[in-house]
């Protein structure tokens, strides 16, 4: 077997591993709640039939490994549970599956995040690569010091500048985005614009940092000194020489901001007010609906996961010693 | 060397350096020839320092004195005006220092405790123990930390103090990778193998062999650590699920008074009052950021690649 294919597939196999453990984790959540957490839910005024009848539709008289085992086969199917809002002490049942709270307000963030990936990658390699080629000039400190300042600064004060000076003073963009499943794209993108600024200006600072970091490692390698030595330019240096190597890590950076932003789209998603999984994860978080905590929680970790893993792969597929072993 | 040739004389160079210089003379010097940034940086931490422990004195009003007039414009009476429901920004500005800084020193100390201890312990022990918590810290960081500190705060609730566990534990996860690289190269010197054959116990080696090894990196990380757990704990709070009212916090403040930045265009002091608190975490963060990078270039010589 190609040396190669037998790292990817021990990748893929600890990442597998990971998501297993993960998912044992999170499901915990429900194993660790206080014992009353049944009246918690459902009121004050509940009967004892209703907290009975609630404390046995989550199964809490069969022992944890049948019920872990069942919520990981409902996972796979697609069924999240059901939401703990919308219950009562009467026992009416308005409460909705999780996958539909879910479902559209993924599609929303995807798009904030795809929208961020493609204005913030290009700009941050660029700046990055030309960083490094002109290490020390004043270009690049500018750079280097205006990234490592964003980089201090929380997402929230980020994103309340950019509203103050883009929505209040010159009011350019709206400063609430509230999109919708009818949103025309154009329309949503214009309203997705201020969220999306921020989370580049934050995203753009870590990503230029790794990527200059990672090309300055490697233009002090021997054989790119070699290079130069027997006459290269310097186009053809970075072209030739140096990117092939750059892959790897330039990927990894990518893949790790792309990660970053997972995250980060949380505390901006609640700051514009747009309706994406991390908004609900934080509303069902102050309102203890755990089902939904669960579900959100599960597809940030996957998502983050699987971006980290990727980012692996790539690194190990790009990888020229890997490719033409000895 | 800048001295003139006339007058140089090598001996009184090296005789100056032969003398014995006290703790005190070398902060001196060191302070002397630090850049502006980490001059900048230390003089903000130590404003902060002083307003968090002196903060009632400091403050016109109470924490959480309410007056009749919410949204109160800024005046000579209320510095920044007042917030939703009537309290005076300027005094909850002075106690928020108190209590954000307060609350991210006391959760990096206690990501440091527990890291630091654990990761000194793998790099002794090296067997299962190692590989166990080595398994564990992997998976922990597999999860964004933000993430997870939502989970374990929507199971335990958000207390002051289920704040401060939950976000040490999971930074103690860096500290334990950190402390367990740079101890694993201390832990293999003969002098730790000495103390070993002499019979110390492991609280010894970790404390005495070990620990006054790799503080470097480690008081390094504790001023990175303090910015991630102070930027992590104002981000909670801002989303509302963090340090609870009525105490008075930055990231909290910042969305109790986000609706006034519409206000801007009207009057420009009302929409810049939700910026203060941010801004306020902002300085720290840069003030301690560049501090530390001050202190890796002395320790190591490494500039910021």
């Amino acid at each position: 077997m190609h040396p190669v294919f037998r790292t990817v597939l021990e990748r893929l196999g600890l990442g597998l591993a990971t998501l297993f453990i993960v998912s044992i984790i999170i499901f915990s959540a429900i194993e660790m709640l206080p014992g009353d957490f049944g009246e918690a839910v459902l009121g004050q005024a509940a009967t004892k039939e209703t907290v009975a009848a609630f404390r046995r539709e989550l199964g809490l008289d069969e022992p944890a490994y049948m019920r872990y085992a069942q919520w990981i086969g409902n996972v796979v199917q697609g069924d999240l549970g059901t939401s703990f809002s919308g219950r009562n002490a009467s026992g009416i049942d308005r409460s909705r599956p999780v996958v539909d709270l879910i479902a559209p307000r993924l599609w929303n963030t995807l798009f904030l995040a795809s929208m961020t990936a493609i204005i913030a990658v290009p700009i941050a390699l660029a700046l990055g690569i030309t960083s490094a080629l002109y290490r020390n000039s004043i270009y690049d400190r500018t750079v280097n010091t205006a990234t490592l300042t964003t980089i201090s600064f929380p997402e929230f004060f980020v994103a309340y500048i950019l509203i103050l000076l883009l929505a209040s003073l010159w009011p350019v963009f709206p400063s609430l985005a509230n999109v919708d499943a009818a949103t025309p794209l154009a329309e949503r993108m214009f309203k997705a614009a201020l969220p999306a600024m921020t989370l580049t200006l934050v995203i753009v600072a870590h990503m230029m940092r790794m990527t200059r970091a990672a090309i300055i490692n490697l233009l002090a390698s021997p054989y790119i000194q070699m290079a130069r030595l027997s006459g290269a330019s310097q186009t053809e240096v970075i072209i030739k020489h140096a990117l092939p190597n750059a892959w790897a890590p330039i990927a990894t950076v990518i893949a790790f901001n792309l990660a970053y932003l997972v995250v980060g789209v949380v505390v901006v998603e609640v700051v514009f007010v747009y309706p994406g999984v991390g908004q609900l994860m934080v509303d069902a978080v102050t309102s203890r609906d755990i089902p939904v905590v669960q579900g959100c929680a599960l597809i940030f970790a996957m998502t983050y996961i699987l971006l980290n893993l990727t980012a692996d792969i790539i690194g190990i597929i790009t990888n020229p010693r890997l490719l033409h072993p000895k | 060397m800048t001295q003139d040739p006339e007058t140089y004389s090598a001996l009184g160079e090296v005789g100056a350096f032969q003398e014995r210089r006290t703790l005190w003379t070398r902060i001196k010097l060191d302070l002397k020839k630090s850049p502006m940034t980490a001059r900048f940086g230390m003089s903000v931490i130590l404003i902060y320092a002083i307003v968090a422990i002196f903060a009632p004195l400091l403050a016109p009003y109470g924490e959480a004195e309410v007056f009749p007039v919410p949204y109160a414009p800024w005046s000579s009476e209320f510095i920044f005006g007042t917030d939703q429901i009537g309290r005076d920004i300027f005094s909850r500005m002075i106690y928020g220092a108190r209590n954000t800084v307060g609350i991210a020193v006391a959760t990096t100390l206690l990501a440091f405790l527990i890291g630091g201890a654990l990761g000194l312990a793998a790099a002794i022990n090296r067997s299962w123990l190692d590989q166990f918590l080595s398994r564990t810290v992997d998976v922990l960081m597999a999860i964004p930390s933000l993430i997870f500190a939502l989970v374990l705060l929507s199971i335990f609730g958000s207390t002051v103090i289920n704040l401060i566990i939950i976000i040490a534990v999971l930074d103690s996860t860096r500290v334990f990778r950190l402390t367990r690289a740079v101890a694993i190269n201390v832990v293999v010197m003969d002098y730790v193998e000495a103390a070993r054959l002499r019979g110390e116990g492991i609280g010894w080696i970790m404390r005495r062999e070990i620990l006054p090894n790799i503080m470097p990196p480690l008081v390094a990380e504790f001023g990175l650590r303090f910015c991630f757990v102070f930027l992590a704990i104002a981000a909670l709070s801002f989303l509302g699920v963090g340090i609870q009212p009525p105490t008075a916090d930055w990231g909290s403040m910042v969305r109790e008074n986000a609706s006034l930045i519409q206000f801007a265009q009207y009057d420009l002091k009302a929409g810049l009052t939700p910026l203060l608190p941010a801004s306020a975490i902002a300085l720290l963060t840069v003030a301690v950021n560049f501090v530390v990078d001050w202190f890796l270039q002395k320790t190591s010589g490494i500039r910021d690649e």
